[in-house]
């Protein structure tokens, strides 16, 4: 299980028996959001305390921790939602592709058109399946109906539920099931042609099917873009992750390959988090 | 009890079941020393049906860690821990396999006196067996020094074996007539290695168990 950057070691002399591998992340991926000794206050409470964390592009980079833990808080604060909240202040730097995105004259608009999010609870538009997808790249004063049915087509196929809907693209999103609901969610999100992709507890409303179906989904979309899921389950992390992030009272105890993290985690805590012994 | 309190307790269980097939199969080993020195054919006779026992342990320790895999998705060390009491009780069950080939060879020289001196055989046995009860302290203990000296004794069976070969081998020539007496004990010798080999094994599991990598104690 242990691979990528860990040696096989094979040992002559009893001195070095057991001794300690260090594990280094080495990559050759762009870095899309760079946190450098990021803190974040809710009023007086301290919710995320000097987060360091680089996340690469075409990876998928779960957060995991128990409830309050800040992982919610910190991938919000990532296209800024945290903002939404009046009693935010932040201190330190998050950079997205380069760039501070808390910089005065850093559009929250021009932020979020390249990070999409898609939330716990499907929350398509009570509107057409059509005008769901559409919404956005008529947002952004796309009119041409060619060129917006292209675009409906090809997020519905990117979140593999075109087949399930094309012939019924101008019934209420509504009527479908929850797990079809959350695909819907997502090709909506894929219709703007983000960069990264958000995903905050996406399964944890859906049904077994419907969260392998969107766990599925991930892997063959991660391609494209980059993706942060927080998540409570940690198998899922396990099995769609490539690098997990564990949060523990607003901090980062360890960030790490999953491969290593679901194996031998190097922290205790992480450990007994990950082995179901808190949480 | 803490939140994974019946899990734990699962796990400790099936360990518990371990070191029960251990001590059996080292029991086996010892019968089995016992019965060829002192040609107790008898003795012999029950080893060999004794095994099942074994060999039903072993299918029980199977059973449950495939059992608690599938409803506990152990992760990290708890995983590693089941992976090892699967691949510890193979290899013990296989040490019980050895008594029996042993007790077959010893039923095979039947009553008839030992051509050679036996000397070097006997100390690879009681070597052997002092290995395979120091794993499995070491096991229980998680104690990889102990672990790692039993691999260094199994240099000491490796070069007994080949002393014995070449004795067995010598007289081959000097006196083919007992060509017969001579292929079993040179088998016999070849099982006893056999198990020592098996400790290490379990003594490297103990290694991958607590640090997650795999270490060849046999270099």
């Amino acid at each position: 299980m242990i691979k990528n950057d860990t040696e096989k070691l094979t040992l002559k002399s009893s001195e070095n028996v057991g001794e300690e591998t260090s594990t280094k992340i080495i990559t050759t991926k762009d870095t899309v959001f760079q946190s450098k000794n990021f803190d974040l206050w809710y009023g007086d409470h301290h919710a995320l305390k000097d987060i360091n964390l680089d996340i690469k592009e075409n990876e998928v980079t779960a957060i995991i921790g128990p409830s309050g833990c800040g992982k919610s808080t910190y991938i919000k604060a990532l296209n800024r939602m945290v903002e939404l909240v009046p009693i935010v202040k932040t201190n330190g730097e998050i950079s997205y592709r380069g760039r501070n995105i808390f910089e005065g004259n850093y559009e929250v608009e021009e932020l979020r058109t390249k990070v999409g999010m898609v939330f716990q609870k499907p929350n398509p538009f009570p509107k057409s399946i059509y005008d769901n997808i559409a919404y956005g790249p008529r947002i952004h004063g796309i009119k041409n109906k060619r060129v917006l049915d292209e675009i409906v087509e090809k997020s519905l196929r990117g979140a593999a539920i075109w087949d399930e809907v094309k012939d019924r693209l101008n019934q209420n999103a509504y009527g479908l099931s929850g797990g079809q609901q959350q695909r819907i969610c997502i090709a909506r999100c894929l219709a703007i042609e983000p960069d990264v992709i958000l995903m905050d507890e996406p399964t944890s409303a859906l049904d077994p099917i419907s969260t392998l179906k969107v766990e599925e989904l991930v892997q063959e979309i991660k391609h494209k873009y980059s993706i942060i899921i927080v998540t409570h389950n940690m198998q899922q992390a396990a099995r769609i992750s490539d690098k997990t992030a564990f949060f523990l009272n607003g901090e980062v105890v360890e960030f790490d390959h999953t491969d290593k993290i679901f194996s031998t985690p190097t922290d205790q805590r992480t450990e007994d988090y990950i082995s179901g012994r808190f949480g | 009890m803490g939140v994974r309190g019946r899990y734990e307790h699962d796990i400790e269980d099936v360990q518990n079941e371990l070191i029960k097939l251990c001590k059996l199969s080292i029991s086996q080993l010892d019968l089995t020393f016992k019965s060829f020195i002192n040609k107790d054919l008898k003795l012999a006779r029950e080893i060999i049906n004794k095994d099942t026992e074994i060999n039903h342990l072993e299918e029980l320790i199977n059973d449950r860690v495939i059992l608690i895999m599938t409803r506990q998705q152990p992760v990290a060390k708890d995983l590693r821990r089941l992976v090892v009491l699967l691949k510890a009780a193979s290899d013990m069950e296989r040490v019980g396999d050895y008594a029996v080939n042993i007790a077959k060879e010893t039923i095979r020289i039947g009553d008839s006196q030992f051509i050679t001196s036996v000397e070097l055989i006997e100390d690879m046995f009681l070597k052997t067996s002092a290995m395979l009860n120091q794993v499995v302290e070491a096991f229980v203990e998680e104690n990889t020094t102990k672990a790692k000296e039993v691999a260094d004794f199994d240099d000491q069976i490796d070069e007994m074996y080949g002393s014995m070969i070449t004795q067995l081998m010598k007289l081959s020539s000097v006196r083919p007539e007992n060509i017969s007496q001579i292929t079993n004990l040179a088998f016999i010798c070849r099982f006893i290695e056999r198990c020592a080999d098996l400790a290490t094994n379990i003594a490297e599991y103990l290694f991958y168990l607590k640090k997650g990598q795999r270490f060849d104690l046999n270099n």
